[in-house]
Formats: C-alpha cells, sequence, structure tokens
C-alpha cells in the first residue's frame, strides 16, 4: 500500500493537512484511530476569538478548511473587540459540534486523492534518518513518501477526574501508546503537558431567568473570504457567576482536586486554568464568570465555560449546583484533565518538517499547542511543506511579518514552552497590520502559487485591492471648500467645521469620522464600493502612521528572515560568539537569522558575527 | 538592530584631536540625499550633481540656517567606495563641536550612527574586502561592540541606569493594562479605566523630560569639560587662565550658542574643548568665600569635571585656603603651587594631608614655568589613563540622545492616541517602541513577556 503522504490523526490538524496535501495532487491516506471521530471540538464548542480569528481568516486564505466548515455549522457568531481598532477585533462562532464533525467528514470524503481509514500508527518507519511509511498497531504497513504526524493528545493519554484515571486519547477513546516510545528510540525529545475541560449539563434543568442572555450579532457576516456574508439565525449563550458557596465547596474539596492531589503535576494552560485553581490562586475574587453554550442546535447538553474542573463527579455535581441558575441542573458528562506527550517544537523546522528525519512533518496539540485553530494553522502548513517538498517543489514558510501563523510557528520553535501555547494578538509585534480584514490581501498571492487558491478567487482579492488603491487616491484628490454648505454636511456628521479647503483624505484621520459618512455625502452612493474595500481604505488612511511604523519596522529588520542557517552549523567553531550564544543557537538550531536574533541570550553583535561567518556560504536550508 | 544594511550610516572618520580635520563619514543608498540637506556650497551645485571622486567647498548648515563649519566634501558613488555604497566624506575643521554637530544634522535627516566596525562591516558583505580577512573584521565588531558596551555602562551617569529601569519598568506595567484590556476583554477583569491610563503615561512623559534635561546638562558636546579655577584672591588666577589660554589662541574658536556669561576662555587640549572658568572676576564683588558659597562660584564648582586649585607659594596656608579645600572636596582636583619664582613660605607638607603628590603642581604663572607639565595632568585626569575613547564616548553620546528623543517621541504619540480615543492596541504600541529604545540605551535588548505578567497579575480563564 504506497501512497505519497501519509497523515496520522483526523483531528483538526490532520483534516488540513491531508485536505492540502490531497488537493496538490498527491495521493494521500489519513489514519485515524476511529473514523467516526473526525475534526472533534473535545472542548469548547466554538471557534475563533482573539488572535485565534486571524489564524483562522490566513488559513482560508491560503486554502484551508476551517473557516468554511464554520460558516456551514455555526449558530452563533459576533464581533469582538468591537469598540476597539480593526486590528484586534475577532470573530468568534459557535459551532454545532456534530454539524462540524459531519460536514468535516463529507469532505474529506469527497475529496480526490484522499483516502480515509481507520488505524493507529505503531512505528514510523525510518531508513537512513529519512522516513518511508508507518506500521499500525495491526501490523499493517504504509509506505509514503513523507507522513505527518497529527496525534493530538493521544500520545500516552491519560485522562483524570478526581482519584481515578483510565488510558483515553479522549473520553471514551483508546490512546497512542506505542508512538511515544517509537519517538523516543528515533530520539526525539518528549515532554508531557496537560489540559482540562468542564462538565457538560441537561439544557432542560438550566433556570436561564437567573442568567444574563449572550446575543450574537445581527449583521452579515462570515469568517470565510469565499462564503457570502449572511446574518446568522443565532442560538444565545448564557452568563451566570459563581459565588461565595460555590468557592466553599472547592475549598472544601480543594485536596480531592487532581493539581493538590497529585493526580496531575504536568503544566497545564494558564489561560484556562480549572476553577479549582482560580479559586486557590485568586482568594480575593468574589465571584468567577460561567459561560452557558450550547454543544450544538439538535441537542440539550450545554458548556460551562469557565467552570472546567477534574475534580471527582459527585463533588462537580455540587460545584455545578452552587451557581445561580444552576441550582438544579442535572451533569450529563463530567469534566476531566487528561495528560498528554507532546514533541518539543525546537526540534522542528519552519515547514514543521523534523530537523531530524526528512520527511517526517508534525502539527497542530502533538508540537505543545492548545486549540483548534492552532492546531489547523500548523496543519495546513504541514500538509503543504510535506507535498510540496514530494514535489520537489521549493517550501513554504511563513515569517513573523506576514502572518499570525508565522508567529505562532516561530515562537513554537524559538521560545521554551512552559504550557500549552495558545495565540493572543498581543504575541504578534505587527498586529496592526496582520490583521483579519487583510488576510486574503496579505496571503493570497501565496496560496494562488501553492495551488490552494484558485485563479479566480486571487483576481477577485486583486480586484479588491486594487479598488482600494483607487479609493485611497481618489480620496486624496477631492478637495472640500469651506463654504456654508460642506460645513453644514460636517455639522451634520458631527465634526467641526473648516475654514481652509481640506482633501477628504485628512478628514478622514479626524478620529469621530468613519469613512460611510463621507461617501454619503461626498463620494457618491455607497453601494458603488464593497463594504470590504470601504473597510481597507478607510483602515489605511485612519491608521496610516502606525501602519507605516511597523512597516519600517519590518523593513530595518531586512533580510534576517531569509538569511538561512545550515542546520549542521557548529556554533562552537564559530569565532567571536559568546559562549552563551553558542549554547543556545546549538540547543535551538535556528532555521534563519532572523529566528537566532529572537532567542534569548543571542544579542545583535553575535547575530553580525553570525551575519559574516555565513557571507558566501550555502544559503539552501531544511535538509 | 545593527544588522541591517540598507539604511545609511553615519561616523566621525577621525579620532577626537588626532588630526586638524575632522572627517564625518555617510555611507549607504541615501548618503547624498543627506549631504545635499545640509550642505550649502559656494557654487550652488548639488553633491548630487557631481562626479564621483570628486570634491566640493561649501558650508554645513543646520535646519534653523545657522552655520556649523565650512567643509570640503568628497563623493565616492558605489560600487567605487569602501564599502561600495554611496559614500560622502565631510571634511570638517578638527576638534569635536563641528564634526559632532554634523553628524548629529546627518542623524537629523535620516542616517543612523554606525556600529562599531560597521563600515567594515558593511565593505565586507558587500563583497570590497575578501573572506581571508574575514577574521579581523569579526575581532574589530566583537571588540569594538564589547568596549562601546563599556563605554556606555561607564557613560551613564549615576543612577541614569536605575532611571532608566524604572521608566522602562513603569511602561512595562501599562501595556500590562492595556494588553488585559485587549486580549482579555471578555475576562472579568478588574483592569484600570482607560482614562486613568493616560494619566500614568503622562507622568511617564513628565519624567523622561526631566531625565532629558538632566542629560544634556551632562553633555560633553555642547558644554565641552569644564574646568575651575578656583582660589583666594590674589593667587594668580587670571594669570593662570591667560596664560593656559594665550598658549593656544591660535585654535580658540568661539562657539555658536554657547552661554557664554560664565565662560572665560575655551580651549582645546587633544581636540577636547576645555572651557576654563575663572572664578577671580566674581570674588570682586564678595568678601569672603561664605559669600562666594552661595553665589556662582559653587554651581562652577559643582559643574566642573575638574578644578585647578591655585594656591600663593609665596603665603603661608591661611584658614581662607582650608575653606575652599573644603568646599571642593570629593572633586576631581590638580593643586597648582603658583608663583614658585617667589621665596616659598607655603607649608606644603600640610598640602600634602589633602591631596596626593601626583596631583599637586609647581608653576609660576608668571614666568610660564611648569604650565606644559600642568597641561599633561589636565590631559591625563580629562583623559584618564588613555583607555577612554573619546571619539566612542561622544558617539555614545549622541546615541543616547538619538534614543531619548526617540522615546520622547513615541510617548507622545501615546498621549495623543489616547486623547484622539484611539483604542488600546495604538498607545500600546508605541509604549512598547519607548520601552524597547530605552533598552537599547542600557544594552538590555531581551523581550519582555507582557503575557506572563498577565497570567499572574489577573485571573484569566472564562
Amino acid at each position: 500500500m504506497k501512497y505519497d503522504i501519509i497523515v496520522a490523526g483526523a483531528g483538526h490538524a490532520g483534516c488540513e493537512a491531508a485536505l492540502a496535501s490531497a488537493k496538490l495532487g498527491l495521493k494521500t491516506i489519513l489514519l485515524t484511530i476511529n473514523v467516526d471521530k473526525i475534526a472533534l471540538m473535545p472542548c469548547n464548542p466554538s471557534i475563533g476569538g482573539l488572535g485565534k480569528s486571524q489564524l483562522v481568516r490566513e488559513l482560508d486564505a491560503l486554502g484551508g478548511q476551517m473557516a468554511k466548515t464554520a460558516d456551514n455549522t455555526l449558530i452563533q457568531i459576533k464581533v469582538l473587540n468591537r469598540s476597539k481598532g480593526p486590528a484586534v477585533q475577532a470573530l468568534r462562532a459557535q459551532i454545532d459540534k456534530k454539524e462540524y464533525e459531519i460536514e468535516m467528514k463529507r469532505i474529506l470524503e469527497n475529496t480526490q486523492n484522499l483516502t480515509l481509514r481507520q488505524g493507529t500508527i505503531n512505528k514510523i518507519l525510518v531508513k537512513n534518518s529519512k522516513v518511508f511509511g508507518i506500521e499500525t498497531e495491526s501490523g499493517l504497513i504504509f509506505r509514503s513518501e513523507a507522513v505527518v504526524i497529527t496525534a493530538g493528545t493521544f500520545l500516552r493519554g491519560r485522562i483524570i477526574i478526581g482519584e481515578k484515571d483510565y488510558k483515553a486519547g479522549r473520553m471514551g477513546e483508546y490512546p497512542a501508546m506505542n508512538l511515544t516510545r517509537n519517538l523516543i528510540d528515533l530520539n526525539f525529545n518528549i515532554g508531557r503537558f496537560q489540559t482540562a475541560t468542564p462538565p457538560r449539563i441537561d439544557k432542560r434543568t438550566i433556570d436561564f431567568s437567573k442568567t444574563i442572555v449572550q446575543y450574537g450579532d445581527r449583521e452579515p457576516l462570515s469568517f470565510s473570504f469565499w462564503d457570502e456574508e449572511k446574518i446568522y439565525e443565532n442560538i444565545d449563550c448564557y452568563l451566570t457567576y459563581t459565588n461565595k458557596k460555590t468557592h466553599k465547596i472547592i475549598a472544601q474539596n480543594i485536596e480531592k482536586s487532581p493539581i493538590r492531589s497529585g493526580m496531575v503535576d504536568t503544566h497545564g494552560p494558564r489561560h484556562c486554568p480549572s476553577i479549582d485553581r482560580k479559586v486557590i490562586n485568586f482568594p480575593g475574587k468574589k465571584r468567577h464568570p460561567v459561560f452557558i453554550e450550547p454543544e450544538g442546535a439538535h441537542t440539550g447538553e450545554m458548556y460551562l465555560q469557565g467552570l472546567t474542573t477534574s475534580m471527582p463527579a459527585e463533588i462537580q455535581q455540587k460545584i455545578v449546583n452552587s451557581v445561580e441558575g444552576l441550582e438544579n441542573a442535572r451533569i450529563i458528562r463530567p469534566g476531566y484533565a487528561v495528560e498528554y506527550d507532546y514533541v518539543i517544537p525546537n526540534q522542528l523546522n519552519f515547514t514543521l518538517e523534523s530537523k531530524n528525519i526528512e520527511n517526517l512533518y508534525f502539527a497542530g496539540q502533538i508540537n505543545g499547542t492548545s486549540g483548534y485553530e492552532e492546531a489547523a494553522a500548523q496543519g495546513l502548513i504541514a500538509g503543504i511543506n510535506a507535498a510540496l517538498k514530494v514535489q520537489g517543489r521549493s517550501h513554504m514558510v511563513l515569517t513573523r511579518d506576514t502572518s499570525y501563523i508565522g508567529v505562532l510557528i516561530d515562537d513554537l520553535l524559538t521560545k521554551d514552552l512552559i504550557e500549552p501555547y495558545r495565540m493572543y494578538t498581543s504575541r504578534a509585534e505587527y498586529r496592526l497590520i496582520l490583521r483579519s480584514d487583510n488576510a486574503d490581501i496579505r496571503l493570497c498571492g501565496l496560496g494562488n502559487s501553492i495551488g490552494l487558491i484558485t485563479d479566480c478567487q486571487y483576481e477577485k482579492v486583486r480586484r479588491k485591492e486594487e479598488k482600494t488603491n483607487k479609493l485611497v487616491s481618489k480620496l486624496q484628490n477631492i478637495i472640500l471648500n469651506p463654504d456654508k454648505k460642506n460645513n453644514e454636511i460636517l455639522k451634520k456628521i458631527g465634526t467641526s467645521s473648516i475654514d481652509t479647503p481640506l482633501n477628504i483624505y485628512k478628514l478622514l484621520k479626524r478620529p469621530e469620522i468613519r469613512i460611510y459618512d463621507l461617501v454619503d455625502y461626498f463620494i457618491g452612493k455607497r453601494s458603488r464600493y464593497d463594504k470590504g474595500v470601504l473597510e481597507q481604505a478607510e483602515t489605511r488612511i485612519k491608521y496610516e502612521g502606525y501602519i507605516n511604523r511597523q512597516l519600517a519596522e519590518i523593513k530595518k529588520l531586512g533580510d534576517l528572515e531569509r538569511y538561512y542557517l545550515l542546520p549542521n552549523l557548529d556554533y562552537f567553531k564559530i569565532i567571536g560568539l559568546t559562549y552563551e550564544a553558542q549554547e543556545k543557537l546549538t540547543k535551538i538550531k535556528p532555521n534563519t537569522l532572523g529566528q537566532a536574533s529572537r532567542i534569548a541570550g543571542v544579542s545583535p553583535a553575535d547575530i553580525s558575527i553570525l551575519m559574516l561567518n555565513l557571507k558566501g556560504r550555502s544559503k539552501k536550508v531544511f535538509n | 538592530m545593527e544588522a541591517e544594511i540598507n539604511d545609511t550610516i553615519v561616523a566621525v572618520g577621525t579620532r577626537a584631536g588626532e588630526a586638524a580635520i575632522g572627517i564625518v563619514k555617510l555611507s549607504g543608498s541615501r548618503s547624498i540625499f543627506i549631504a545635499d540637506k545640509i550642505f550649502k556650497s559656494k557654487n550652488k551645485k548639488k553633491i548630487k550633481d557631481i562626479n564621483t571622486y570628486s570634491m566640493i567647498y561649501g558650508h554645513i548648515v543646520d535646519n534653523e540656517g545657522h552655520l556649523i563649519d565650512e567643509v570640503i566634501v568628497t563623493v565616492m558613488k558605489n560600487p567605487g567606495s569602501y564599502t561600495r555604497e554611496d559614500v560622502v566624506e565631510i571634511n570638517c575643521h578638527g576638534g569635536i563641536i563641528a564634526t559632532t554637530k554634523t553628524m548629529e544634522l546627518c542623524i537629523e535627516n535620516g542616517a543612523r550612527i554606525a556600529d562599531p566596525g560597521e563600515f567594515t562591516k558593511r565593505a565586507f558583505l558587500n563583497g570590497r574586502i575578501d573572506l581571508s580577512q574575514a577574521e579581523a573584521v569579526i575581532d574589530l565588531v566583537r571588540s569594538r561592540t564589547e568596549q562601546s558596551l563599556r563605554l556606555a555602562a561607564k557613560n551613564l551617569r549615576g543612577n541614569i541606569k536605575e532611571e532608566i529601569n524604572r521608566l522602562r519598568k513603569n511602561l512595562f506595567d501599562i501595556r500590562v493594562k492595556l494588553e488585559a484590556r485587549v486580549d482579555f476583554i471578555e475576562e472579568d477583569l478588574e483592569v484600570t479605566p482607560y482614562q486613568e491610563i493616560t494619566k500614568e503615561i503622562i507622568k511617564i512623559r513628565a519624567e523622561l523630560e526631566e531625565l532629558i534635561m538632566n542629560e544634556k546638562k551632562g553633555e560633553i558636546i555642547k558644554n565641552g569639560v569644564k574646568i575651575a579655577i578656583i582660589g583666594k584672591p590674589n593667587v594668580g588666577k587670571s594669570s593662570l587662565l591667560n596664560l593656559l589660554s594665550r598658549k593656544e589662541k591660535a585654535i580658540v574658536t568661539p562657539i555658536p550658542g554657547t552661554t557664554r556669561d560664565a565662560v572665560e576662555e575655551i580651549l582645546y587640549v587633544e581636540g577636547i574643548p576645555l572651557i576654563l572658568i575663572d572664578t577671580a572676576g566674581i570674588r570682586k564683588t564678595r568678601s569672603t568665600i561664605e559669600k562666594i558659597g552661595v553665589d556662582k562660584s559653587l554651581k562652577h564648582i559643582d559643574e566642573a569635571e575638574l578644578i585647578l586649585l591655585v594656591l600663593d607659594g609665596n603665603r603661608k596656608l591661611e584658614q581662607i585656603d582650608l575653606q575652599i579645600i573644603n568646599k571642593i572636596k570629593g572633586k576631581s582636583i590638580i593643586c597648582c603651587i603658583n608663583k614658585i619664582d617667589l621665596k616659598q613660605k607655603l607649608e606644603v607638607e600640610r598640602i600634602r594631608n589633602y591631596f596626593s603628590e601626583k596631583y599637586i603642581i609647581k608653576i609660576s604663572a608668571l614666568k610660564g614655568k611648569g604650565i606644559k607639565k600642568l597641561e599633561n595632568k589636565i590631559k591625563y585626569v580629562i583623559l584618564g589613563k588613555g583607555d577612554i575613547d573619546l571619539e566612542e564616548k561622544i558617539i555614545i553620546n549622541s546615541r543616547h540622545k538619538e534614543k531619548l528623543e526617540e522615546v520622547k517621541k513615541s510617548l507622545n504619540r501615546a498621549v495623543e492616541a489616547v486623547e484622539n480615543k484611539m483604542s488600546e492596541e495604538f498607545p500600546s504600541y508605541d509604549l512598547k517602541t519607548a520601552f524597547e529604545l530605552l533598552g537599547e540605551i542600557i544594552g538590555e535588548t531581551a523581550r519582555e513577556d507582557i503575557l506572563e505578567k498577565i497570567f499572574s497579575q489577573f485571573c484569566i480563564g472564562k
């Protein structure tokens, strides 16, 4: 059984990897422990959020799947940070989990070159430091040119509820027990993380009158650039709070909490602590929010965002019932913690290929990340690069100055992970230009050259960009005279009058003015311009100074990101580097000079010296 | 970041005091453009219009139209230059003031101060120097960088480093508050209201302004090295001043814009402007040292980097001498015993209780005796034991100044952003820029971890 590419694991990373590879024309097989469990959302029933929404948009601009499936299965959508600038706004959608799984499976099954098959990897087959296939636990051998491992939390997965623990990848599912041993044999450094999920309760047992309704937005929205924006029939979410009683129950039973009892001693994500930990760490806080979110349109199960715990089931019931509105709530499934192995990601290249074993890629939670979006983004990058490598084409690498995906991968490869990694807008130093709204302009060209974005799609984006440019220069050329008529309009818009001629471009820089006001009065009907074009132009004009400063900052860093470092470079032989720099560089083995410059302990002088040493030597990289 | 290659760099190409001509060198794609902005030729020609390897005569003029220096400019267009980039060399008159001012003008017009060894580095990267010379370049970069860092640290006046660190910490704390309001908007966080945060930014800006003011006071470039001549009446202070300055008269030049009220004479030693302040003029209106103490003299003593204490060898040590010695305690002092041509009555043994032998110089201001020795001693004290590279020191000063001004601009933008009701991510970016610039001054380039602080400070996890 010979394939071009094997993808192991059909979660969010695996699905994107397999779809990308198959769409690029490679014979691809997607192996998963259970084909009934495709693209599961085992934790929160939502996609998007701050930082994450940008990842989904970028994925979409490169030809990924997540945004489209989210649009097709969402049951509520809203814009977060609406009162702030466009760079930190984000979409978040509540998703019908079951629909999402069904939809994703349907897409996989209808994609050419893609085979879906049940099977657990036992062993990665490697010869001369190059992968040539895998062996399943049932003894089957699949040969391939490249392998993408997207095992999620399944490596030696262990589930913990109170004082009980089980070997499982997710609740009720078999873990992958042998692959870790195999990875260690292949000289990979393995770490162990933990994460947890809250209990789900029966909708019929909630007293919604005691909660605050959380509505979705009623305006045309979509995750994908390629789906038409529409107004959704939102299903509501609800907000309630924990109280003194809740905190007392937790305090009284804290010894039974796995974080205290010693059942779990690995690091979990600090952005998503259990209610146990919140009560311990912030004793002064009188209440913690609990968001009640539907798991789908056709189920009565409700997710309790904020009430994550892996206390014994009976304590969980007490905790839930102490919360206002949930006095009579019945748990359908309890919360739990899961502990799993991950591959320390500094062993990977920017393509997500292993530095030591050629054609072996890793993506998703196995790389120490948290979140569906982070997983999907890596899956796409690994899938694309595996495919490009097999096709003999040059790799695709995203840098920090082009995308959140670049930030994600660079952070994984460069920083020491102390907890599962979640994206935030504050991680992206160039976030004022890496916006959700321009992800298509930033990345569609690349997606098109790879082959996942059609010419027609790319043309659409180019037209949007062109129209934006035209509109911006048009606004510079429309000059308002300080006459009575114009000043009356300005008054109507709610801004001060002018006493010298002023072009609309400059007028738009006033904080109180929106482009829509000006278009109506001075440029002609709003309908002549797409919303997308108007908003691009407005952002470019209003935040011109900031955007230019960030662009200048990027330019200043120059070619560092394109200056590749050979993987076998002996840093101890480079004269002039400090010992600390030699050590750090040897440990991380950065792909580029840019990455080297971000390693703690490597100074600008070290970078200068590296640059001088490498001048004139090979620029080829990644094996 | 020093590895950038596309920008235009500037440096003073001759070491301070080594030559009568000081060369300000520009290299990079914008060097001709920048030079043309500050240079006015006699024949109205632009530098961009002259041929490579040719020279042009004219003046350096600052943005307000003030004349800085009379210069000759040489152009070497790429690739026919040391760095294989467009290079402009501005030949100024020797000394520090003209070259420094010219360099600062280049910076104001878009150049960046060259990093240590950067001209050579560029020459190498652009293929001007071959690979066999690489090691020498690396050594140069490393050693110059280290020297530069050492000097930078040395050059930070007293508690400046702590002051900068404190400002950085405050900036960081504000960013934590701003960022918490961006990325954790749905959390139930008790965050400071936005308007309160503005007040904090404005407070930091005021502190920065104070820092800049203080820095300016201590600047060697504008003020030169201040030397105060102190002593009781009739010990020969004025004669000493005249002697020291007359000897150098040929190269004494007035500094445009310098406040001259207290400056008596300026002379150059090794190209460093020494500002000799004679306190004699002041004492005429005052009768006792106590009164002088409350007057300007005390201020001069305070500001002087070096004090020339003049004692009369022809008279016994008096109470007033001891009072003066007491006033100047803790300063850098050279004790000049004057009038050695007359009968010596001064108890030199008692003087040795206060000053080490090394810093006691016997002179005759009237006869010009011991003056060479005194000059050498002044040089020794000002330049140190020869391990202080003055040019480097000046560059560091300019670099600090440049950075501090940029920090101020960033803070202004942050305040403006908040006033214009722009949301948190904008001032946060400005504060980040300010934070990083301040870090560069004290050599701290590590990235800060905002999220780390947010997680420890706030209860996250809705």
